[in-house]
């Protein structure tokens, strides 16, 4: 056979997605500078809140403010970002438990170096200039050791 | 009560980095008809064809659709399709044919990896609202429950390495595997990181493959081959999706469809199981229980070969391959769906 | 700003690199040379065009390449008045599915060089290749299939392929 023909082939949509009203009063508050969970019949606050409780299926209604620095519960330092990563120069992914909630968030974690981060450190949120109701209204989370 | 139903027949074709020659029709169909061809049966003789497959990995909508052009399908047949792994396609070929009222079924899988930038695509399985946008990519994901599982004082990232060593060690004897070979820890733990502390070594390879087997039920099986697989048990569970609910220490999931089907209930000489990044090994070794006697992934598991999609029914047929060669006479089979194991599935294998 | 966040756009972009296969790349670099390409089923000996990697007959491969011609008999079509998000070309358009000749299935192309009201069913017509130095391993090679003005198909010769 001859050679094997290939082609680049660009796949690429742009989904429009409805929110609901737990996850659109979640993006909402994001855009007025605000993190919200949802605290669960058992008292766990879920942040980010999700439309029904994991442990009992229950719809979730009861909105409550958390803090806007919290913990990181585990991470991992990416040396070398790739094209589609929100950070252009080297950062960690991290689950963040913030102050108040009972569960973490996925996000990055501008830190100076891999040495800067450890499980347990303290990370708190760093606010996009211009916001529209989406999770890069957190630019990034910074150590709250900086200023 | 319904008949028993064992894995009668097994194709594969080798894992490799780019198959650049075969479409799906191309892979499929020379080893959907090894695989019937083996027991003397063909495409009418089989009652149900499910396949596994995904069509965001080949950047084809409907590519499971261009699949089905590997089979005879005039007269037209039954036929249905999970953009899941294999593994489950089997599941839900054994509950059909529990309807009794037919006796076999063509299961097949395939993965080309090779074809777009798998690392991303992962992240298309991610919470489109709260975690797509950061683009948290397959390493990266993994990365995270590496991190949790060293922080818990489960393992070390030596443990890591020394479990690529054993598992590409193995896929020596194995023709269908892709890496194998002799490595070594300490290269390996040189290696630099992607996302720490997941190195290259410590994450599967890119692989294209398509693999099959042939499942029937009771006086069937039997007809068809001496020493059927039987599928004693099979149990599949699945973990809330945010990961940052999940304990990624452990696989709770992993447990309880062990606990189903009775991985323990009496000794196991192997164990197939689908953990794709290493520090998953451990994680699953754990929530089924095994004991050391146990001789895990003998044919290298996923980190030697990872034609996703294909990768946790490959596990089904390395465990039956055995039995039928009656090397092993109970196998313990696992699969695993999503980057850290959100949902899992397990199955006992027996041989007489 | 106090109205709640209903909707967010999740944009998806991914650069895959594919492959057609061996018997697609086949008929894509006949095409290349002016030429269409079927594979005929060992067993039925329909021609399949393009070539397959199984007869959905047989499970066979279509193995044996033969040459078809580049003119044939349209048999159902469509004309596209509507844009939509994607779309190639400027409505309206037609889209015909053409079984040339020695073929036993149609492919799809456009239809050229006839008023769309003019279009019919059984319709005879032929390639219209682009200049011999823009082919490539590409449908595009032909711009469209237009009437050759010969008298058109019967209805029974063409009627299996509907």
């Amino acid at each position: 056979m001859s050679e094997p023909l290939s082609a680049p082939y660009l796949l690429q949509f742009t989904y429009n997605r409805t929110t609901g009203p737990v996850i659109g009063r979640f993006l909402t508050g994001l855009r007025d500078g605000r993190i919200e969970g949802v605290r669960t019949k058992s008292g766990k606050v879920l942040v980010p809140p999700v439309e029904y409780d994991p442990e009992t299926s229950e719809a979730t209604t009861d909105f409550v403010e958390v803090g806007q620095a919290g913990v990181v519960t585990t991470w991992t330092w990416v040396p070398a970002p790739r094209e589609l990563h929100v950070l252009k120069t080297p950062f960690a992914f991290a689950l963040i438990k913030l102050d108040g909630a009972d569960t973490a968030m996925v996000h990055v974690v501008d830190a100076p170096s891999e040495s800067a981060m450890r499980t347990g450190m303290r990370v708190k949120v760093r606010w996009a200039q211009e916001r529209v109701g989406y999770i890069t209204d957190i630019v990034c989370f910074e150590p709250e050791a900086s200023s | 009560m319904s008949q028993p139903i064992a894995i009668v027949s097994v194709a594969q074709l080798p894992s490799i980095r780019r198959d650049r020659t075969r479409d799906e029709a191309e892979m499929v169909q020379p080893i959907v008809t090894e695989a019937m061809q083996k027991i003397g049966l063909k495409q009418a003789d089989i009652g149900f064809t499910c396949s596994g497959s995904s069509d965001y990995l080949v950047g084809r909508p409907f590519s499971f659709v261009a699949a089905v052009d590997g089979l005879v399908t005039w007269p037209p047949i039954r036929e249905s399709h999970v953009e899941m792994d294999g593994a489950w396609a089997l599941f839900e070929a054994l509950i059909r044919l529990r309807h009794g009222d037919i006796d076999t079924a063509l299961v097949f899988a395939f993965g080309k990896s090779s074809l777009g930038p798998i690392p991303d695509v992962m992240n298309v399985q991610n919470d489109p609202y709260y975690v797509q946008p950061l683009n948290l990519d397959s390493f990266s994901q993994a990365a995270l429950q590496a991190r949790a599982m060293i922080d818990a004082g489960k393992a070390t990232e030596r443990d890591f390495a020394e479990i690529v060593v054993r598992n590409r060690r193995n896929a020596k004897s194995n023709p269908n595997a892709q890496v194998k070979g002799d490595f070594d820890v300490e290269a390996i733990l040189a290696e630099k990181t992607i996302s720490s502390p997941i190195r290259k070594s410590f994450s599967p390879p890119l692989s294209d493959s398509c693999v099959a087997v042939v499942l029937a039920s009771g006086d069937k099986a039997k007809k068809l081959v001496k020493r059927p697989a039987w599928i004693r048990g099979i149990d599949h569970r699945i973990e809330p999706y945010s990961l940052g609910v999940r304990d990624l220490t452990q696989s709770v999931s992993t447990r309880i469809a062990a606990e189903k089907v009775g991985v323990n209930a009496k000794k196991n000489d192997i164990a197939e199981i689908h953990t794709p990044f290493a520090h998953q090994e451990i994680l699953i070794k754990e929530a089924l229980g095994l004991d050391s006697s146990v001789v895990v992934n003998p044919s290298g598991g996923a980190l030697a070969a990872n034609p996703i999609m294909a990768t946790g029914l490959i596990r089904f047929i390395e465990a039956a391959t055995r039995i039928h060669a009656g090397e092993a006479n109970r196998a313990i089979v696992h699969a695993t769906s999503g980057v850290t194991m959100q949902q899992n599935l397990v199955a006992v294998l027996e041989g007489e | 700003m106090s109205d709640m966040i209903t909707r967010i756009k999740t944009p998806v972009r991914l650069e895959y690199g594919v492959y057609p296969g061996s018997h697609y790349t086949t008929y894509l670099n006949a095409l290349a040379q002016g030429r269409f390409v079927g594979g005929r089923c060992p067993e039925s000996k329909k021609v399949y065009v393009p070539p397959r990697g199984a007869s959905p007959t047989s499970g066979q491969p279509t193995d044996e390449i033969v040459d078809v011609q580049d003119s044939g008999v349209l048999t159902t079509f469509c004309v596209i008045r509507l844009a939509f998000p994607g779309q190639k070309m400027k409505p309206p358009y037609c889209f015909g599915a053409i079984v040339l000749d020695g073929a036993d299935l149609p492919i799809y192309h456009l239809i050229g060089n006839i008023p769309y009201e003019e279009v019919r069913m059984g319709m005879r017509v032929k390639a219209q290749w682009k200049p011999r130095d823009q082919w490539g391993p590409t449908l595009e090679s032909v711009d469209f299939f237009a009437p050759t003005g010969e008298p058109d198909a019967p209805f029974e010769s063409y009627s299996e392929h509907l």
